[in-house]
């Protein structure tokens, strides 16, 4: 009887204890301040996720190449069986890949490993790495194989390599971000477009180029400037070389984020030149109440009859009918990138396909185009007559969705905004940055103008926001991001906890400025005694809280306070400022809350007149560059 | 045997009347030119022109108000309000891997990239100092000289190394001018002679006049000619330089100083030297554009008198001859050159000249009447 007693006890105790542990884990899930998945959690959730994001087609139409960014690998498609028959590794997150013109080798970029995996098209096997730049992209080869052009978008240029010795020879200036190429149909020209706009003075419309580079000389000889453009993706040309497109974001920054409901955020447009169009447009692809987010992937049909474009935010394919968009644009002299009621009279279909869709590519008979679903691990096959999708390629990723690939669908679907009009992913492209400064606030013209920041390694970086209003990410991404900037429903304490889940999983890309042996070199080691120095170059102890190292301190370089260096602008509502992380800080210019220092230099030389900001106006210009080389390394 | 003294008399007068020939014969083969001139009136920027640079057929002019483009007969010009750096362009170099061209000015460095302008400033880069010399490429490093001191620019890395008198041997740190080869880089340093780089040992060295800071020659050919460098011009491993007071010529173990009293330079004064070889170089100076083929001179300018065009040989012996010439570069005061094939570019004080090479049929009738019968002569006796 008492050992019952003792039975039941013992047996109400635990289901009291299992109650608890429910409860808490309920709570954990619907309270407002959710944790992400913890690092366990998310190693059992990390499946391995292909992430397709572009295509090549074999030289014998026979097998379909496709990128797979999350799987580091090619997969290979039999088009007859429409079955994976392989896949071959390559480095870390790979994003482009091209064939050579006799078709034996595919080149790859890898962005994360900086180099070119060559596979050999008969055996399937990497056989050489090549070096590039930082972050190489969007790769072409001549037309004779000889050289291979990739564009590096981290180092803002493109290394020319020649395939004989698979020696970079040299890297031509492209603009910030360069990250898409496209060879002309005569194979004299390279057109090369970037994912973040140039550099520019503080509070002016972005400006962002497609550089063309002269095959034969392997030079840069033409930008064409593209005003009032951000993000700029994929880049073709028609057959006849009258006409080229790239699909592109242009942002509207410099107006408070008031007007969501009137389209003021973002205009997803596509520019056009070429001799069809006697030089350069460009032409919305919104409509009055849906847009298109995100513009990504471009191809032209080669007899000029259609383009296509995926809209990565969207989920759909939009269809173009080029006479008419032609026809349209002559008899419009004056811009209309803005008009929403302009892509009815071109755009002939949109087709909805899977979630972030990215590249694109036409059979070499047009009848079919493939379109990859990054974040569904498929290729959607439309029929490039009836405009419908016919088929889908099932790649052969895990069949189930967990937290992380949830938040990462959510991050970069534009669908949870009012109209559709833009993601998490339109500011933070890639899940990096836009390189762009908003003003974010329904406070008036040109007040608390805020630089977008980084999303790398953000757990224990906390508060949030550059005046660190936010304590944690669930009220960073929830109610801030829900209710004034998408202006639509809550996400759900799931959608919630996914989000935030994936935002914390982003990692730091690799800093390419410190030396594979972790050692500094002698300006770096310079620089970092600067950084951690407690007196002055006279002798004076330097207050503690005006020393480099005291607010930029711990593992991600931040104390977690907001302080005043004296940095505020007349136009803050306080001068009060997020102390921020500084790893990879070098990726991240411009600088400052408000974006106003172009360069890392500039934060001492421009803005810290009174050394309010450190104690700097004793450095000599050859230890203020020393700082700076190790402030790279971080 | 008996020797005929006519025979010897007649073979000596006929020796130096070959040697005199030749002589004049070599003075005639200098390079002549048929000189046209641009000023603002056909739309150069700016009448003053500190700098000029050959592209193929693409002539940029650093003028003091904007940089020029001379491109299919047609002028553009840039200035700040087209994005560059300042208005002043001192100095002009081209990266011909890349088609690249950086830009020396008073308020820093600009790179002209395929019409885009990027602005470098002791503000906003690693850059020493704003005013900008002079710039050189050496592969992908740009090398700076500036008014204080040397800038070194990796172009892929975007790291900046500044050298002065802190970690070499720079006394004074007014860099004026620089020239980057494979193997050395050479600074010249106003009023600190010259300055070397070694690539292979990273290690730097100074050259000075070994009579001070003086103006005295006491020991000509025993060094640098004076310590007010204003270029350096390093070429098949010979080093040429200019200054104020003279010229240099260094193979790495001798030096050759040139001085308008033993040489054919018009003026000491110089602006520019750019050696075409070991051998040959134009000097700028503000006398006259002279040029120095390894043993004659010739200067080519408006007569400083009358102003009219004037081309002056001296041969090895000193003998100066005045060539007829119809057109001279735009003024006498010339600041630096640059080659095109066989043509010439001048920067002058007043425009831009291009020095369009004449070869073959340029000798007047005279000319070469007089040089055949002194032939002649010495043949038949």
């Amino acid at each position: 009887m008492h050992l019952s007693i003792a039975l039941r006890r013992a047996a109400k105790l635990i289901l009291s204890a299992f109650s608890a542990l429910a409860a808490i884990f309920i709570l954990t899930l619907l309270s407002p301040n959710a944790r992400p998945a913890t690092a366990g959690e998310r190693t059992g959730l990390n499946q391995r996720y292909l992430s397709p994001i572009e295509m090549a087609l074999s030289a014998d139409g026979r097998f379909l190449y496709v990128l797979c960014e999350a799987s580091d690998e090619v997969r290979v498609v039999e088009l007859a069986s429409g079955k994976v028959v392989s896949a071959v590794p390559v480095g870390r997150v790979p994003r482009g890949i091209v064939l050579s013109p006799d078709g034996q080798n595919i080149y790859v970029t890898n962005a994360w490993s900086d180099t070119v995996s060559v596979i050999d098209a008969a055996s399937l096997r990497v056989v050489r790495t090549l070096s590039t730049g930082f972050e190489p992209t969007g790769v072409v080869c001549d037309r004779r194989g000889e050289t291979l052009y990739v564009a590096n978008r981290l180092s803002g240029d493109i290394s020319v390599i020649e395939v004989s010795t698979g020696k970079e020879i040299k890297r031509l200036l492209a603009g910030r971000g360069a990250s898409y190429l496209a060879l002309s149909a005569d194979g004299k020209s390279i057109y090369a477009t970037h994912i973040y706009p140039n550099a520019g003075a503080s509070r002016t419309q972005p400006k962002s180029e497609i550089t063309v580079i002269d095959v034969s000389r392997q030079i840069v000889v033409e930008r064409t400037p593209l005003h009032n453009v951000a993000g700029v993706f994929h880049v073709a040309l028609s057959a006849d070389g009258k006409l080229g497109v790239a699909a592109q974001l242009r942002p509207k920054n410099l107006i408070p984020l008031a007007h969501v409901e009137h389209g003021a955020v973002f205009g997803d447009s596509l520019t056009l030149f070429g001799s069809d169009v006697g030089g350069m447009i460009q032409i919305p692809l919104d409509e009055l109440d849906r847009y298109y987010a995100l513009p990504w992937g471009v191809a032209i049909t080669p007899d000029k009859s259609k383009i296509f474009v995926t809209t990565a935010g969207s989920e759909n394919v939009t269809a173009i009918d080029v006479p008419k968009l032609l026809a349209f644009a002559r008899t419009r002299p004056k811009p209309f990138a803005n008009d929403l009621s302009a892509a009815g009279n071109y755009v002939t279909s949109r087709i909805a396909v899977g979630r972030n869709p990215r590249g694109v590519l036409l059979s070499p008979d047009a009848k079919r185009l493939y379109v990859a679903n990054r974040l569904d691990d498929n290729i959607s096959v439309i029929d490039t007559t009836t405009e419908k999708v016919t088929a889908l390629i099932d790649l052969g990723g895990p069949k189930t969705t967990n937290a992380l690939r949830r938040g990462e669908q959510l991050f970069f679907t534009a669908d949870d905004a009012f109209q559709g009009q833009f993601g998490c992913a339109n500011c933070h492209l890639d899940a990096t940055i836009d390189g762009l400064q908003w003003d974010l606030e329904p406070d008036g013209f040109g007040k608390d103008i805020v630089d977008n920041r980084s999303l790398e390694n953000l757990a224990g970086t906390e508060p949030f926001k550059w005046n660190g209003g936010n304590p944690d990410m669930p009220t960073e991404c929830g109610p801030r991001t829900e209710k004034f900037f998408y202006r639509s429903q809550s996400y759900t304490q799931q959608e919630l906890t996914d989000v935030v889940t994936f935002v914390y999983s982003l990692p730091y890309r690799p800093n390419r400025y410190r030396l594979p042996n972790g050692e500094l070199t002698p300006a770096q080691e310079r620089g970092k005694a600067i950084f951690e120095r407690t007196k002055n170059k006279s002798g004076k102890p330097i207050p503690q809280n005006n020393q480099c190292a005291y607010c930029h301190s711990g593992p991600k370089y931040t104390n977690q306070q907001q302080v005043d260096v004296g940095t505020g602008k007349s136009t803050d509502r306080s001068p009060v400022i997020d102390v921020p992380q500084l790893p990879n800080v070098i990726y991240s210019a411009p600088y400052l809350h408000d974006g106003s220092a172009r360069s890392l230099e500039e934060i001492w030389t421009v803005f810290n007149p009174k050394d309010t900001h450190g104690v700097s106006n004793d450095l000599r210009k050859e230890e203020l560059n020393d700082l700076v080389e190790y402030l790279k390394t971080l | 045997m008996k020797i005929n003294p006519r025979i010897c008399f007649a073979t000596l007068v006929a020796f130096v009347v070959v040697c005199f020939a030749t002589a004049v014969s070599s003075g005639q083969d200098m390079p002549r030119f048929r000189w046209e001139n641009f000023t603002t009136a056909n739309g150069l920027p700016d009448n003053h022109v500190f700098c000029v640079l050959v592209d193929g057929n693409r002539i940029w002019a650093g003028t003091e108000n904007g940089l020029g483009l001379y491109e299919n007969g047609a002028w553009k010009a840039f200035r700040p309000s087209d994005g560059l750096a300042h208005q002043a362009v001192l100095s002009l170099a081209l990266d011909k891997r890349t088609g690249d061209l950086w830009v020396g000015t008073m308020g820093g460095l600009s790179r002209v990239s395929a019409g885009r302008i990027d602005n470098f400033t002791q503000l906003n880069s690693g850059l020493s100092n704003d005013i900008v010399y002079g710039v050189g490429m050496q592969g992908e490093l740009l090398w700076v000289a500036t008014a204080a001191g040397a800038s070194r620019f990796n172009t892929r890395t975007g790291q900046w190394a500044l050298f002065n008198e802190r970690n070499t041997p720079m006394y004074e740190i007014w860099t004026y001018a620089v020239s980057p080869a494979e193997d050395k880089v050479y600074y010249a340093v106003w009023g600190g002679g010259v300055l070397e780089y070694d690539v292979e040992t990273d290690h730097w060295k100074e050259y000075d006049d070994p009579d001070g800071e003086t103006q005295l020659v006491l020991m000509k050919d025993q060094g640098l000619i004076h310590e007010i460098t204003t270029s350096v011009s390093y070429v098949d491993k010979i080093l040429w330089v200019a200054t104020y007071f003279g010229a240099s010529r260094y193979d790495g173990r001798y030096w050759h100083n040139f001085m308008k009293k033993d040489s054919g330079l018009p003026s000491n004064f110089m602006s520019q030297v750019k050696a075409v070889d070991g051998n040959r170089a134009w000097f700028s100076t503000d006398k006259g554009l002279a040029y120095y083929d390894g043993t004659n001179w010739a200067v080519y300018r408006p007569a400083l008198d009358t102003h009219k065009p004037e081309m002056l040989v001296r041969d090895a012996a000193g003998t100066v001859k005045k060539i007829a010439v119809q057109t001279a570069p735009a003024h006498n005061y010339i600041l630096g050159v640059d080659f095109q094939g066989d043509d010439l570019w001048v920067a002058t004080a007043k425009g831009l000249s291009h020095g369009i090479r004449q070869h073959g049929s340029t000798r007047s009738s005279a000319e070469t009447a007089q040089i055949l019968t002194a032939r002649k002569s010495a043949q038949k006796k």
